[in-house]
């Protein structure tokens, strides 16, 4: 006996409800036996990660803050991965939005504000977006024009970007009173996203994820556009007879991809941090990859996934307090998901058959 | 230039070369059977640490390149069974390896950070050895630099001359005429993948035992990324994939010596360098491509019998 898959002739949307969650299940089982053989208690870690973040006010916001870039990259992911079209480099193109938009809050700091200096920020999440949207072109150009596989070339621009904000922030906008430290001046608050309630955490920036959402949503529901991204994703060759050109497509996925992420980007600097430092993503860019599978490329799966992931991220800082458990655990959790998640969606394809047969 | 600095630059560059060649001749064999496994940063990193850890723990350097290989193969073993037998995208499966064998390898190697231990011997034959400029270059490295040039033969040579090395090129080329001929599809494969994982870890062990004796976070700083890229620059053949790990070596060695020298470069253009090298190499390759030669004819696809 033994077991085989067979295709599904039509798609189960039970089953399509129900493979994230239950990969959810099946990376947490993973994950505690993962601790139980490194000798920490999976219960005492079940509480740190899943329930401790949704303990009090505080906390849940963290949970937002923390899942609104994850949510805006993966909403523009999911253009990209729909096509299948490879942007792993989602990482990069935040970290370039976050650095041109924060020039602009450092360059303009201290100056006479204009017309109360308003302006600033508008100015500061507009150039992020086109920064973060021109860096994802190049791979896409080169995608295109010269046929350099998007995979290698949005993952090596990842290294650039990080050491081009490396170089700015210990050079050109290095606060000259900062005492050598390498970050910048801290932005005025006109340059900061305001907070949503007086003396609360929460900033404007789960704003653009929750617009991300529902333009995404409307996008791949009620526009030609939407269609067209999945018919080349689905079926490149009927796309292809059908007169569609694949170029223009690639570069409108890339050019939304990467405007979101470098939104993200600049709303992290502006709203979170409030300053440039060398280092100003814990890897938002690729947990958002995660998000948007276990999202199953849906915008309000990428919503709920998207507070899952955050809640893994927050979970793994708590931890490395209250268990002294190295931060690398999250890494661990978010990859083992990933697996679980692609190891469920077989089943979305595939139904499981036992077949009975003497061996040959 | 004298002959001793040309004798460091060429041997510098034989050995940063050398955990390119072992990780890009690993993933060559695997693409070459028609799977496209992007984890190989993650497990060459796992393979650093685990290598590191047990070489430490043990004292024995062999034990070290034996785990590097067991935590490669271990990984791409969880990879081979998504993607061959689950038929999980090949693309996300592999981000996914490269994510958990990170955090894998931060796990490991948290308790052996700032220990270090002597690097792997030299190998030293009496004359040999000491010849001038052949000596140094051909008869004085470790281990891990003759393992690399044997893989590349051997591997060369399998693909071109054996049996089995047609078979798999067949499977990667089109995987449904090979099993229409009744060829092990999905056993092949398995396989290919189990040899790219061991050659990661291999390259791994090299980075942490040899090249730079000690435990960092992130210390293959993309390396299995560029031994993809070497890969595709190679056209999927060996020896220009050796050839390629030269080159790249030779950057490697460029921005070390740039930065010896002080010449006034920022430290992160040079530290760039690499980067910017395996993008243009890309683009180089795939103007070039337009003239025929390109990847295997399955590679990334899954495959699914109809019983």
């Amino acid at each position: 006996m033994r077991i085989e898959l067979e295709r599904r002739v039509a798609q189960s949307p039970i089953i399509e409800f129900l493979a994230p969650l239950l990969a959810i299940v099946m990376a947490v089982l993973i994950g505690g036996a993962l601790l139980a053989a490194i000798g920490k208690s999976p219960q005492q870690a079940f509480l740190v990660y899943f329930i401790e973040p949704f303990s009090d006010a505080w906390s849940l916001q963290e949970l937002a803050i923390k899942a609104s870039p994850l949510i805006l990259i993966a909403s523009g992911l999911a253009f990209c991965y729909r096509a299948n079209l490879w942007n792993i480099g989602a990482e990069g193109q935040f970290v370039i939005g976050g650095l041109v938009g924060g020039t602009i809050a450092v360059v303009t700091h201290g100056m006479d504000h204009a017309l109360g200096g308003y302006w600033i920020l508008p100015a500061m999440l507009f150039a992020g977006a086109l920064a973060g949207m021109l860096y994802a072109m190049i791979t896409a150009f080169l995608r295109v024009k010269v046929g350099a596989s998007e995979i290698l070339t949005s993952l090596m621009l990842v290294y650039i970007a990080e050491i081009t904000l490396d170089y700015f922030v210990r050079g050109r906008l290095r606060d000259p009173k900062g005492f050598n430290f390498p970050q910048s001046v801290p932005f005025e608050d006109i340059a900061r996203l305001p907070f949503l309630a007086e003396g609360e955490r929460l900033h404007a920036g789960i704003l653009f994820a929750l617009a991300a959402v529902f333009l995404a949503s409307f996008v791949f529901r009620r526009t030609l556009f939407g269609f067209d991204v999945k018919l080349v994703g689905s079926a490149p060759k009927a796309a292809r007879f059908a007169g569609f050109s694949e170029g223009r497509l690639t570069f409108a996925v890339f050019a939304i991809s990467g405007a979101a992420a470098g939104l993200a980007g600049v709303c992290e600097v502006a709203g979170q941090i409030g300053q440039l430092q060398p280092v100003i993503s814990p890897g938002y860019g690729f947990s958002a990859i995660i998000v948007a599978f276990l999202g199953r490329l849906q915008p309000w799966g990428i919503l709920c996934a998207g507070l899952v992931l955050s809640l893994t991220i927050i979970g793994g800082e708590n931890a490395q307090i209250a268990m002294k458990m190295p931060l690398d655990m999250t890494r661990v959790f978010q990859g083992t998901l990933l697996m679980c998640v692609l190891a469920m969606d077989v089943f979305t394809r595939y139904r499981l058959r036992l077949v009975w047969r003497r061996s040959v | 230039m004298t002959l001793t600095m040309l004798e460091l630059v060429l041997f510098t560059i034989l050995t940063a070369a050398t955990p390119l060649v072992i990780a890009a001749i690993g993933e060559l064999v695997t693409e070459r059977s028609g799977v496209l496994n992007l984890g190989v940063e993650g497990m060459m990193i796992a393979g650093a640490a685990c290598a590191f850890a047990i070489a430490i723990v043990t004292g024995s350097t062999a034990l070290g390149i034996l785990a590097g290989i067991g935590a490669g193969m271990l990984l791409s073993t969880i990879f081979a069974v998504l993607v061959i037998f689950l038929a999980a995208n090949q693309v996300a499966t592999g981000l996914a390896l490269t994510i958990m064998g990170t955090g894998l390898a931060g796990l490991v190697g948290s308790g052996f950070i700032g220990l270090k231990r002597d690097a792997a011997v030299h190998l030293y034959i009496p004359f040999l050895s000491d010849l001038p400029l052949i000596g140094k270059l051909l008869f004085s490295h470790d281990l891990f630099v003759y393992l690399g040039w044997a893989l590349v033969a051997g591997v060369a040579w399998f693909l071109k001359q054996t049996r089995s090395g047609l078979v798999l090129r067949a499977i990667g080329e089109n995987h449904h005429s090979a099993h229409a001929l009744g060829l092990p599809v999905r056993r092949v494969r398995f396989l290919a993948v189990l040899f790219g994982g061991a050659c990661a870890g291999l390259a791994g062990a090299y980075l942490s035992l040899s090249y730079t004796p000690f435990w960092a976070p992130g210390m293959t700083a993309g390396r299995g990324w560029i031994a993809l890229a070497l890969v595709v620059f190679a056209s999927w053949r060996p020896l220009y994939a050796f050839a390629g790990a030269l080159l790249f070596g030779g950057a490697t060695v460029l921005q070390l010596h740039a930065q010896a020298a002080a010449l006034g470069i920022p430290g992160q253009l040079l530290t760039a360098v690499p980067y910017l090298a395996t993008i243009l190499a890309l683009i180089v390759l795939s103007l070039r491509r337009k003239l025929g030669q390109t990847a295997p004819g399955s590679l990334g696809l899954s495959f699914m019998p109809d019983r």
